[in-house]
Parts: C-alpha cells; structure tokens; sequence
C-alpha cells in the first residue's frame, strides 16, 4: 500500500450528504491537487461517524483533529493551514456547550470518549469501499483463524460463552440459536441478515451496511460455517439504496479475494450470499414475513413454532440475525469470548448502538456498554435537551416499545431492566421528547403507524388496533369520552394476547406505557378538552389580548372563514365557533396580540 | 431526458424481457423482477403485471396480490419527481406533520398525489435513516434535513425546471 502523511477522513453518512459532504470532498481533492499534495495526503469517504447534527464533519489523522459544519469555503484553509503548515483551524473545532471550550481532538470529545465501540468499531474510521482497509484492521482474521482452527461447534461454544444476545429486539442468546439450526434436521440450510430495520427513528443498521459492510459478510461467513450453510441471503429495505450499493461492491471485493464464493481462503469451505431489497412493509422485518418476502411472496407472518431455525427459507432450517448482531461477532472472536463476556450487565453482556434523535442536543449513532443509564446517554453524550427545555420522556423499541420518563433516567439499560420498566429495548432508537410533546398524540402516531402496517391476515390486529386508533383521534380531537381509557385498556389486552405476530401483539405497548405514565394527561384531553403541550390543534383556542391589539385588522383580513370581526382601532375578537385554527392570524399579527392556549 | 418516463414503449418490453429471463426458474424471483419493471416503467400497469405473470410462469393473481402487498409497487404512474416526506418517529417528533401541511399546500395536492403538470408526486416515507436530521424529506435520490416550512419554496424551485 501508498504511504501518505495524512489521512482526511470524511464523513459520507446520510446526515453529511444531506448537509454537502459531496461538494466538501471534490473541493478537498481539487484543493490537494492544487498544492501538489495529493501523494502525500489522502482523502477518504467512511461511513457515519455519529455526530449527525454537526455535519460536514471530518476529521484530520494522523492528529485526530475533528473539524465540524465544515463547508466548501473552508477547504482552502485546511488545506494550506492545517495540512501544509500543521496549524489548526480553530474556528470549524468543536466546542463544549456551556463552556465554549475548544476540543481539538475526536477521541476527547465526551461523545466520543464516553462510547465503547464494537459493533461500529469501523465505521467513520475506514473506507467502506476498500476490502483492504478492512482487513488491515485485521478484518477476515477471525474467519480464517476459524476455518483454519474451529471446528463448527467450537465456534457455537465461544459464541454461547459470549453472552452475545440478538440486537434486533428480542435479545435471544445468539449461539443458541446458532446451535440450534446447526441440530434441526434438514439440508441446505441458509443464513440470513435482517437489514430491514422497520423501527422508524433507528439507523445503526443502515450505518453499519453503508459504513463496514464487510464486517456482516464476515459474520455471516462465520456463521454459515457454524451452522452448516453454503448459501445466505441479505434482506435491506428499500429505502436504503446507499447500503445496497456499498454491500454489493463489498461482496464483489470478498469474491475477488477469496473470501466469498468457491473454497473460501483455500480451506475447501463454500458460502456466497445474495442481497434481496424489500418494498415497504414494515412487518418483513419479523422473521417469518421476511422469510416470505425472500421466497417472493406477500410478507405475511406466519405463527411460530415452527421457528425459523428448524423450518425457514423454503422450509429448511434458516439462521436469522440482525445486523448489529453479526458486526458484533468478527470482534468476539479476533478478541476472544472472555473479553466480551466482561463488558456489560450480567445477563446482557458487549456494547447496545443507540440512534439518538429527537428533542436532544446532539443527535446521532452512540454505542455504549450495556447498563449505561439513559441519563448519561442523553446528558453526557447527547447533551441534553435543548433551548432550555424540559425533559419529559424517552420512547425506546420503537412502535412495539413505551416511554421513560424522570424516574428511571437513572436505571442500568439492559434487555431485562428496560422490559421491566414497561418499554423494551428493540433496535435501539432512542427519541427524546421534551414538554413540547403530547404524549397522547404520541401514541396516537405510534398506532396509526402499526395500523397502517398491520398486513391484515389476523383479526385482533388488522381490526383491534383501528379501534384503539379511533379512540386516540378522538380523544386527539376533544371528542374523547370517560370511559375511552378503560375501553383502550380493554382492547389493548386482547390484541397482546391474541395477535399472530410480534406486530400486533406488541402495538398496544405504546399505548399502556403512555396512560401509566401520563394518565393526567390522557384526562386532561377527554376531561378538560385541553392539551398541555398545545400540540393537538383541535383543542387548543386562538384569542386576542385586548391590551396588545391595535385594531389594525390585518388578522380578519387573513382569517379565512371570517370568524375575526371588530372596529379599526378597537381590540378586535375571534368567534371561537366559527375558527377552524389554522394560525393565519397569529403568523400575521404584527403586535403579538394573538395567544394559543 | 427526451422521452416521459412512463410512455410505454417497446424498447422498454425487451429489456423487461431481458429481466424476466435473469429470474425465470430462479425461487423467489418476482419481488426484484417487481423491482426492475417499476425502474423500466415507472409503475406496474395491468399489461406490465401480465408480461411478468406470463414471463415467470405464475398467476397474475399472484403478481396482483404481491404488488399490492409492499407500499413501493405502484399502480399509477408516478410525477418526474417523487418527494418522500418522512414520517418516522423521529421526524414526528421534530414537526414533520407542519411540513407535509406546507407541502400540501404549496403543492396544491394531498399526500398519494401527483401535481397536475406531472412535475411532483408527494408521498409519504417511513423513516429514511436521517434521524440526525429531522425532519427530512426526500426528492428522487436528494436528501434534504433540518426543515422549516419555510425552506420548502426554495427546495421545490430546483427541481421546476
Ligand atoms: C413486527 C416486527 C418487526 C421486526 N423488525 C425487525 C427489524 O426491522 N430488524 C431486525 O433485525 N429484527 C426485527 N424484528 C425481530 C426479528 O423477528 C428477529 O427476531 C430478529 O431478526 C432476530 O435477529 P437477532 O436474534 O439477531 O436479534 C422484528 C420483529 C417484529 C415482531
Ligand atoms: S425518522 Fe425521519 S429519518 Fe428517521
């Protein structure tokens, strides 16, 4: 390999393509150019490397040096200053909030230094696209050390001795299951990787493919050697064509180095894969729908047992992991069983990728050690909530998940406790909501999500959650009756015990979780038809503060269904009847004068 | 681009061809033959549904009711351009739900709709994967994050030409 001084990394994650990272990249490399240095240094696209919110980022090696929001116009001066003459430019360096100190280098920034890296330990560190920056960071050495010293169910013993649970949401140990599809009866047998990542506000899955797609194959040559396999498949959804891209030129890199296809690494050993993109249902993610869904059929679920592992893909036995899952799995054995089996909590060992949005200062991918509290996810690393608000509640596992509130910022995350606190830990999409959120139409959208993604094969499910979804809107709407509450409680506890699949069984979950934890609010909606974060219109009244209106008449000129009336210069008033609470008149009050409460 | 996307012509029958005879015999080939027609056509008319049917040797029931399963497959010709507005949780939270409304409204048609000059299709996404970002919204394969309504008039001119 090239020998260069300095490396730039940059960031090509969807968050810094959508901020311009592309035209950053193509001015670095004309700036290089332009200064003749581009022997000496090289410019490299990785995957997210987490900060999503400060992008462009980059970050300058041999230093370290993370620059951040940097912008085409910024180039030349990192160029000449920081590559030429070594200075740092220290107006794009990050600054600690609050005390606006400068933090030159990415390994002391508290969300970096606080996280454990893993299952993203290359991603935003190597360039997807280069089978041999993988394997210079000693990628493909666990799978030829267990091809070359393992026998299959030596790799099912360490892999058991591990601890490794599934990430993509139930947390079922991983070499059990691996075990099991190597016992069930049945040849071939497949192994599969769940890229669908249905979860709507999780995205490590996707960082993972797009940012170190060659751990996953690696992983899943693994296992398919465990278990007995020759041929795998991976499932990613449609709406992540970038994954696909850089997932297929690595399977093409892995053929050309011997480490898919024909007699992988000389050791007589076959396996190749094959990608399968889905088409927009959120239930292929369940691994019966996506065995469906692979076999070219509606992704319907089917019910369990049989489980996957003894009768899947065309009726043989299917080996299912998540993507998370399987990056996971090179590090254990390139660092061995024991090393991650003392990282975490006592039943939930290794590291948990958290996507972390919402209302919370620095949004983005963090992996930290399994029993990490929620209040140093979100304060520590995430920085908190911003604009000076409150917290209020953290929604975790997604549709199928609840809330934390206050009381358990303070709790050890890990599968059981989170379970124990009414919410789950899923995929790891973690959203921050502040007191700017209803909590009641949060739960509303939760359900019009599992409603429209109910694929309509069983009854509880397909009918039982557009009931609970009526109730919501029209409790949403102030047409909510006492009773709501009890009845919601009523159906809820019907769909989770006899829905088919994991999607309708779990859709009430954000519901309950919600009325246990803001059942004031619930009441304040169907009692007092009022809405304490002023987020469900209906129930909310636009008026006019007689001490601040001029009687310019500027809002009655805007309101479409006249329902403003007054004399010039006189403070005008709005006929509550007849608005329709659209907001003309508070966007167009020159004065202040109009209030929502 | 000379020719609109969804004219149908025969040039775009022989490569569908080309497809269907890549996944014939092949298990589970109809959902990426699904694909690549929808990229050939643009959407998945009837005559499209009985060439697939006929090509891989199943019902066109089958076919129907697999297209009708999976959100992406459309039945109705799509604009020049798609704009995905997303909808996932993170977005949610952050106000997506004002910016389809702006939408809507600068657009002069409801969510599932196309324009009437055949320039902009608005649908709805499930989460793209920029949670970072939100709310974000997509036009073809552009991403956009950190909306206001305001920015949205200034985005759509772009793509007018
Ligand atoms: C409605 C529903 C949606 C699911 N979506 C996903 C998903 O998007 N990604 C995923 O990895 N697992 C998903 N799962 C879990 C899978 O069924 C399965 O348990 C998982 O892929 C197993 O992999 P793991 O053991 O490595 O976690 C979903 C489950 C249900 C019930
Ligand atoms: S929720 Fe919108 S991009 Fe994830």
């Amino acid at each position: 390999m090239e020998m260069f001084r300095s490396h730039v990394l940059i960031c090509g994650g969807a968050g810094c393509l959508s901020t311009g990272c592309k035209a950053v990249l193509a001015q670095f490399l004309a700036e290089l150019k332009a200064h003749s240095l581009e022997e000496e240094v090289k410019v490299v696209e990785t995957g997210c490397i987490g900060t999503c919110d400060l992008g462009p980022v980059i970050v300058v090696y041999p230093e370290g040096v993370f620059y951040q929001k940097v912008k085409v116009d910024d180039v030349k001066e990192i160029v000449e200053e920081h590559l030429l003459k070594g200075r740092y430019v220290t107006r794009l360096l990050y600054e600690r909030p609050v005390s606006g100190e400068q933090i030159p280098h990415y390994g002391d920034i508290d969300f970096f230094r606080r996280q454990k890296r893993i299952a993203l330990r290359n991603v935003g560190l190597i360039d997807p696209e280069s089978i041999e920056e993988y394997i210079a960071q000693d990628g493909y050495f666990a799978l030829g050390k267990i091809l070359t010293e393992y026998t299959p169910e030596q790799v099912i013993e360490e892999l058991k001795a591990s601890g490794l649970r599934g990430r993509g949401g139930a947390g079922f140990p991983t070499g059990l299951k691996w075990e099991f599809t190597r016992n069930a009866p049945g040849n071939p047998k497949y192994v599969v990787c769940n890229a669908d990542e249905g979860d709507p506000g999780a995205f490590m899955d996707r960082s993972v493919l797009e940012g170190d797609p060659h751990s996953v194959i690696e992983a899943m040559a693994i296992a398919a050697y465990a278990i007995g396999a020759k041929q795998g498949y991976v499932y990613v959804r449609a709406e992540y064509p970038l994954a696909v891209e850089r997932l297929s030129h690595a399977m093409d890199q892995a053929r050309q180095y011997g480490m898919l296809g024909e007699n992988i690494l000389n050791t007589g050993f076959s396996f190749d894969l094959e990608i399968r993109v889905g088409a927009g249902a959120f239930v292929c993610g369940e691994e019966t729908a996506l065995i469906a869904s692979i076999e070219g059929k509606r992704g319907e679920p089917n019910p369990k047992p049989p489980f996957p592992a003894t009768s899947g893909l065309w009726g043989k036995p299917t080996l299912i992991n998540n993507v998370e899952t399987y990056a996971n799995i090179p590090a254990i054995f390139q660092r061995g069983a024991e090393w991650f089996a003392q990282i975490g909590t006592e039943k939930s060992k290794g590291t948990k990728v958290f996507a972390l949005a919402g209302k919370v200062r620095n949004t983005g991918l963090v992996e930290v050690p399994m029993g990490t509290t929620l209040r140093e996810i979100i304060f520590d690393l995430g920085g908190g909530i911003p604009e000076g608000k409150k917290f209020k509640a953290a929604q975790t596992g997604g549709p199928s998940g609840g809330c934390l509130t206050e009381k358990d910022l303070d709790l050890p995350i890990d599968f059981e406790s989170l379970k124990a606190a009414g919410s789950m830990m899923g995929s790891g999409g973690l959203i921050v909501m502040d007191e700017d959120n209803c909590m009641v139409d949060v739960a509303r959208f939760f359900l019009e999500f599992t409603q429209d993604e109910s694929c309509g094969k069983c009854t509880p499910c397909r009918v039982g959650t557009k009931r609970m979804l009526e109730i919501l809107t029209r409790i949403t709407k102030g047409e909510g009756r006492e009773e709501d509450l009890g009845l919601l409680e009523e159906l809820a506890e019907n769909i989770q015990a006899t829905a088919l699949c994991g999607l309708g069984q779990s859709a009430p979950n954000p519901v309950l979780s919600t009325i246990k934890n803001f059942r004031d609010e619930y009441i304040a909606h169907i009692r007092d038809k009022e809405c304490p974060a002023k987020v469900c219109r209906a129930l909310m009244k636009y008026t006019i503060t007689s001490e601040l209106c001029k009687g310019c008449g500027l809002c009655a000129r805007y309101c479409p269904e006249k329902a403003i009336t007054g004399e010039p210069k006189k403070p005008y008033t709005i006929d509550q009847s007849l608005c329709i609470k659209c907001g003309n008149c508070l966007d167009k009050c020159p004065f202040n004068a109009i209030e929502l409460k | 681009m000379s020719e609109p996307c969804c004219q149908i012509t025969d040039e775009k029958y022989l490569k569908l061809d080309e497809v269907i005879n890549q996944y014939k015999g092949k298990a589970g080939g109809l959902i990426p033959v699904l694909h690549q027609a929808q990229l050939i056509f643009g959407y998945l008319p009837k005559d499209v549904q009985i060439r697939v049917a006929e090509g891989l040797g199943i019902p066109l029931s089958e076919v129907y009711s697999v297209i009708t399963f999976y959100s992406l497959f459309s039945l109705q010709p799509r604009g020049k351009h798609t704009i995905g507005v997303c909808l996932g949780t993170a977005c949610y939270v952050k106000g997506a739900a004002e910016i389809l409304q702006a939408l809507e409204e600068n657009l002069g048609v409801k969510v599932g709709e196309s324009t009437e000059d055949g320039l902009f299709s608005l649908m709805q996404t499930r989460c793209i994967g920029a949670c970072g970002l939100a709310p974000v919204l997509t036009i073809g394969e552009d991403v956009y994050g950190r909306l206001t309504p305001e920015m949205l008039p200034d985005i759509l001119k772009r793509y007018e030409q």
